[in-house]
């Protein structure tokens, strides 16, 4: 079992989770989360790696470093593992904002349970990423789910055992749909009469051919329930309101881990789940969805533009950004798909910045509403500095991770919909890419509308005058984040190879792409 | 030719950034701006040798054996594939508009370098706060303008027209403590992000129907025999009209759909150009430090939106509409900002009022030209009154950054009668405004001349339209240099020194800018640079009664300004008193920024955000929140039930069995 490397992706974090139990100091906590997280960036290099060297070489299976162990025999039950480039993509990801996420926490109280909480949160989030099993996936997923009502409840702030309680209960909310729909994949998973399982390869092998792939009639009941169910995660209008509130009352950890990963948990789910899974449906009911998302993307950024709380602002915004990946996956086009798990990536990494950067401010003036503060970047530069540039990257500035996933989102989409538009299939598709494209301009202003009146201007009230910049361990959560932020914005064609190599030949067969 | 050159063109002021942002603050001040000068001063080198190269090295990939002109690819770097035709690569064109174009950033930016040095501190020699960031961002701007100008696909130049976007954001916005910069800083960045949106989508359009971004793919065919060389070839061009139309929908609500995608990409043009109605950010801009507004806002960023049409013209040849669109567009806004630019008081606004209304000419004289109308010169008018305005216009606002500088005031109100203290800023401002009035024989005469010419080529109503607005333009020019340098002067207060004229520093690029601005005019412009490379030599067909009208209407323009505003008098007052309703618009610039104000606050904000927010906590989230209060409430409602009670709990056994026999009963019947 543990020749597989993918395994340490989940052993790690349950080394790190026995580690901190058994730590006696907050700096012995501190060094095991940071080797701990430093341990898995490494492991998601190394995995990256060997992964290009195995493709490389020729290697075409769907995905590599497949394994499977048996778990529960009667329900065929099995801890099967295995990965593409998109979810060494979505590891990654995870393993740097855990690291982030330990920095922006240095101070955190009741340091113990906190770590303990997010480690568990890890585990869960690094097994989703790995497994394909749809029923070790859905428990993964609920234990990444689960801490997080705990680490709201008892190390958030304002209304914090409200937002606490909605977010976990719309989340379960969606757990509910999401179970109901993989039992019914579970089931109809072989209608030819072999075994049934739950292994995600094994379905989506079948999933071009129309005798064998989930019947039809099933696709069309199960998809709603699976896109919903993780669309909830993923912030789809209209189950987007854990997120604001949600938000705004974690502590940053949180917000950076909830944000920057855990939406991205959604977005995973929808395509390697509903859409992997069962494309036959993807394709005739993805109208209904791309309306929701494209409502989401400029309904977030609208919404936006009138919040005055940063967490609120940027939570919106989250809104609008994670719309925008469901939106691309929905436009069922391998640009338009990468672009979506490009801005995964993307808008992981920065809103990670944002509310880390949010959450530096808030220690020091302890207050998010933008109109008690401003002038901000004469008292800490550093930190405005990097906020300018969180806010130049959400904007889509070229050079920056959210231009090129924006920007691949758009050609994608744009594609799909000429494609319908002059195939005389409507212009939904077309209307809706020009309403996203629209977000450029809306996501502008709010960013520029918070640029200007934080940081900017006359300094708001003088108690801040006397507060300090940023500390060490600060800077290197910020600078970690930045670099990578830049490196996508500056080198996107590597991960643009990474993701587009690895879409499955057997769903394009069905889409027809 | 080598390609060490052009990468280093673009990496230096890359590094410089990179350098000055991130260390510039544990330099001092001097270290910071020396290096900034220094690396500007190398691309400067670079570029007049790259170009010197191009047009005159005479090497075949540059001209052919007819002495045509070519277009070379120098490099090109995939950088993002989104499929196998739609590659964004990051590349290198050399051709005579991006020769002529890295010449005037060069030559500009490195004056602004140089003056920037003297104007960046006060007159006890202490430099302003954020010196080095200013450095560091006019390398940013220079790399992104330079990147922008080489682009040999649209894409490319997509990403350096964001980028100058954002250093022009954040040079406006470079004294961020004053509100006023920080909302201009923003409006800028807004403004033309809505632009950007109609160049993106036309960007779309027109990518997903020819499959490529490459602007050679657009225009040229390649030259047999030489990788990477091209030339202008109007056939090309019409191949792209072809696909077009042979698209199963090649009309879209009225017009072609290439029109759609043409006017689309000019929109972009129009945000960065400042056309007309998207221009209310330029006069705001003013608020950035005065180099500033010399480089990007007048001489390089502004004129993108020119460069970006000409880019593309053999395409815009395809579709009168979108000429026609262009030239009515250009023409509206070149007649509107030389009426507003005639009532302003702040002398960088009346500046920056000139800027509109002379790229709108650029606009205008590309929208005119055909290629039967001499050859296409229109195009020819457009490029070389680009480098001739880009000079003069560059001295104008580098003079009137010494007058601010030696003031402390934008108002001209403040000056008057300075041309005894301050003779060399005199001179050059004099020269300026000669050049952009157009007499002979500063630059702006030939430039202008040849748009003029161009317009008459076309009809009658441009070439009238468009001399009326010269007219106007060496009128508001005069009354501000008149209001500037004549008039009484104001009494010196006791205890400050009078104003006097700047360190050599910036009074070196005054001079050096002026002398350009007076033999600019003599380059044989047509010969370098024409719409499909073919030299054509504008002297030859020089129209001499169109260079006689539009003297004798400068000079007309002068004369009125002479008259009004040479000494102070009541002609200006009546003027305005006879005239109280156009003047009081022009005074309020025809209320754009009301009206802006109005759609953004009222509509956008008031009418879709604030209801969209309260529909978002109130409906949404209510319904959400309802369904909890619905379970907590029909949970309080059952709870009753449990209450301990043994005889409660006999009776409820009771009611069940009972109901329970009644049912059975009932289905057994």
């Amino acid at each position: 079992m543990f020749a597989n490397i993918l395994i340490y992706f989940v052993v790690i974090p349950l080394l790190m989770l026995a580690g901190i139990a058994l730590c006696r100091n907050v700096r012995q906590i501190r060094a095991v989360a940071v080797t701990g997280s430093l341990a898995l960036i490494a492991l998601s290099v190394v995995v990256l790696l060997q992964y290009l060297d195995l493709r490389a070489a020729g290697e075409t299976a769907p995905m590599l470093f497949t394994d499977s162990w048996t778990w529960f025999e009667p329900l065929h039950i099995n801890l099967a593992v295995g990965v593409d480039g998109i979810s060494i993509a979505m590891l990654l990801l995870s393993s740097i904002i855990v690291f982030a996420g330990s920095f922006a926490s240095w101070k955190i109280d009741q340091p113990k349970e906190f770590f303990l909480w997010l480690i568990l949160l890890s585990v869960g989030v690094f097994g989703f990423f790995i497994t394909v099993d749809l029923f070790t996936m859905f428990m993964f997923y609920e234990v990444a789910l689960i801490p997080m009502y705990l680490l709201i409840g008892v190390w958030g702030s304002g209304r914090k055992n409200y937002s606490a309680m909605k977010l976990t209960l719309m989340l379960m909310g969606g757990s509910a749909f999401l179970m109901l729909g993989l039992i019914g994949i579970y089931y109809h998973s072989n209608p030819a009469g072999g075994q049934l399982t739950w292994n995600i390869l094994e379905i989506a092998s079948r999933a071009a051919d129309a005798e064998q792939c989930i019947p039809q009639g099933w696709q069309m009941v199960l998809f709603p329930l699976t896109f919903v169910g993780f669309g909830v995660l993923g912030a789809m209008f209209p189950f987007h309101t854990w997120s604001p509130d949600g938000h705004a009352s974690a502590p940053t950890a949180v917000s950076m881990l909830h944000a920057g990963v855990l939406m991205k948990l959604g977005g995973y789910g929808c395509f390697r789940v509903a859409i992997y899974l069962m494309p036959y449906a993807a394709q005739e009911l993805s109208y209904i969805f791309l309306i929701l998302t494209g409502i989401s993307v400029v309904y977030g950024a609208f919404c936006a533009c009138v919040k005055t709380d940063l967490k609120y602002i940027n939570a919106y915004s989250s809104v609008s950004h994670c719309g925008l990946v469901l939106f691309a996956i929905l436009m069922l086009n391998t640009t338009a798909m990468t672009g979506a798990i490009m801005q995964m990536l993307s808008h992981g990494l920065m809103t990670a910045l944002f509310f880390a950067l949010i959450g530096m401010i808030y220690g020091r003036t302890h207050t998010r509403e933008i109109t008690k503060m401003g002038g901000l970047m004469q008292i800490m530069p550093y930190l405005s500095v990097c906020y300018v540039i969180a806010g130049m990257a959400s904007l889509g500035l070229p050079g920056l991770s959210g231009f090129v996933a924006e920007m691949t989102i758009f050609v994608g989409s744009f594609q799909a919909g000429m494609a319908d538009y002059l195939g005389g299939e409507g212009s939904l598709r077309l209307v809706f890419t020009i309403i996203a494209c629209c977000s450029i301009v809306i996501t502008a202003v709010y960013i520029l509308r918070v640029v200007g009146k934080l940081l900017f201007g006359p300094v708001q009230d003088d108690h801040h005058r006397t507060l300090t910049d940023a500390t060490w361990w600060e800077r290197l959560s910020t600078v970690t984040l930045i670099l990578c932020v830049a490196a996508i914005g500056c080198f996107p064609n590597f991960f643009n190879n990474l993701i587009n190599t690895t879409f499955s030949p057997a769903i394009f067969a069905v889409l027809g792409m | 030719m080598d390609v060490t050159v052009p990468i280093l063109i673009l990496a230096i002021p890359l590094f410089m950034f990179l350098l000055l942002g991130l260390t510039g603050m544990k330099m001092s001040h001097k270290l910071a701006g020396t290096l900034g000068t220094l690396g500007m001063g190398t691309v400067l080198v670079l570029a007049y040798v790259t170009a010197f190269t191009y047009f005159f090295g005479g090497a075949p990939e540059f001209i052919d054996a007819a002495g045509n002109r070519l277009q070379y690819l120098v490099f090109d770097q995939t950088w993002l594939a989104f499929t196998q035709n739609l590659v964004i690569k990051i590349g290198f064109l050399l051709d005579p508009i991006s020769a002529m174009m890295l010449v005037v950033i060069t030559t500009i930016s490195f004056m602004v370098h140089l003056y920037s040095l003297g104007y960046m501190r006060d007159h006890h020699g202490v430099y302003e706060h954020g010196f080095q960031r200013f450095y560091a961002f006019l390398s940013l701007f220079s790399f992104s303008m330079l990147g922008l100008v080489v682009a040999p696909n649209i894409f490319q130049m997509y990403i350096f027209w964001e980028l100058v976007g954002a250093s022009s954001y954040l040079l406006i916005g470079f004294y961020y403590r004053k509100p006023s910069a920080v909302s201009a800083s923003k409006k800028a960045f807004i403004v033309t992000r809505f632009a950007d949106l109609g160049f993106l989508i036309g960007i779309l359009v027109l990518s997903y129907y020819t499959g490529t971004f490459n602007f050679t793919d657009f225009t040229s065919s390649a030259v047999a025999g030489m990788e990477g060389v091209t030339q202008v070839n109007i056939h090309t061009a019409e191949g792209i009209l072809n696909i077009f139309q042979s698209s199963p929908a090649p009309m879209f609500m009225g017009a072609s759909v290439l029109t759609w995608a043409l006017v689309l990409i000019f929109m972009g043009g129009m945000g960065k150009s400042a056309m007309l109605p998207l221009h209310i950010w330029l006069p705001d801009a003013m608020e950035g430090p005065t180099p500033v507004s010399a480089l990007i806002h007048a001489a390089t960023m502004v004129v993108a939106g020119v460069y970006l049409v000409a880019r593309l013209f053999p395409l815009y040849l395809m579709e009168e509409s979108a000429l026609m669109i262009i030239t009515v567009v250009g023409a509206l806004t070149a007649l509107y900002a030389a009426m507003v630019a005639c009532t302003q008081v702040d002398i960088k606004r009346v500046l920056a009022f000139s800027t509109i209304s002379q790229i709108a000419f650029m606009m205008v004289s590309l929208g005119v030209a055909r290629m039967d109308i001499h050859h296409g010169l229109g195009y020819m008018a457009s490029m070389f009154h680009l480098f001739t305005h880009a000079m003069f216009k560059a001295l104008l606002f580098l003079g009137a950054g010494a007058l601010i500088h030696a003031i402390g005031s934008n108002d001209y109100t403040d000056m008057h009668g300075l041309r005894k203290y301050m003779p060399i800023t005199h001179i050059t401002f004099l020269i300026g405004c000669l050049a952009i009035a157009g007499i002979i024989p500063f630059s702006g005469f030939f430039s202008k001349d040849e748009i003029l010419s161009s317009c008459l080529g076309n009809s009658t109503i441009a070439y009238v339209w468009m001399s009326a607005v010269a007219g106007l333009t060496a009128f508001y020019m005069f009354r501000l240099y008149y209001l500037i340098f004549w008039w009484k002067e104001h009494k010196v207060h006791e205890g400050h020194h009078a104003p006097h004229d700047q360190p050599w520093v910036m009074s070196l690029p005054l001079i050096i800018l002026a002398v350009i601005s007076c033999v600019a005019g003599f380059i044989p412009f047509g010969n370098l640079v024409s719409w499909n490379g073919v030299p054509y030599d504008f002297m030859a067909h020089f129209n001499w009664s169109v260079a006689a009208v539009s003297l004798v209407v400068a000079i007309a323009g002068i004369a009125l300004a002479t008259v009004m505003y040479r000494k102070e008098n009541e002609l200006p007052a009546k003027f305005k008193n006879a005239v109280p309703a156009l003047w009081r618009w022009c005074h309020h610039r025809f209320y754009w920024d009301e009206l802006y104000m109005f759609i953004t606050h009222r509509i956008i904000f008031g009418c879709i955000c604030r209801p969209l927010a309260w529909f978002d906590r109130h409906i949404i989230d209510g319904t959400m929140d309802s369904f909890a209060t619905i379970t907590n409430k029909a949970s309080d409602a059952i709870k009753p039930l449990q209450s301990g009670q043994v005889q409660m709990y006999v009776w409820y056994y009771l009611i069940g069995a009972l109901a329970l026999g009644g049912i059975t009963y009932i289905c057994l019947l």
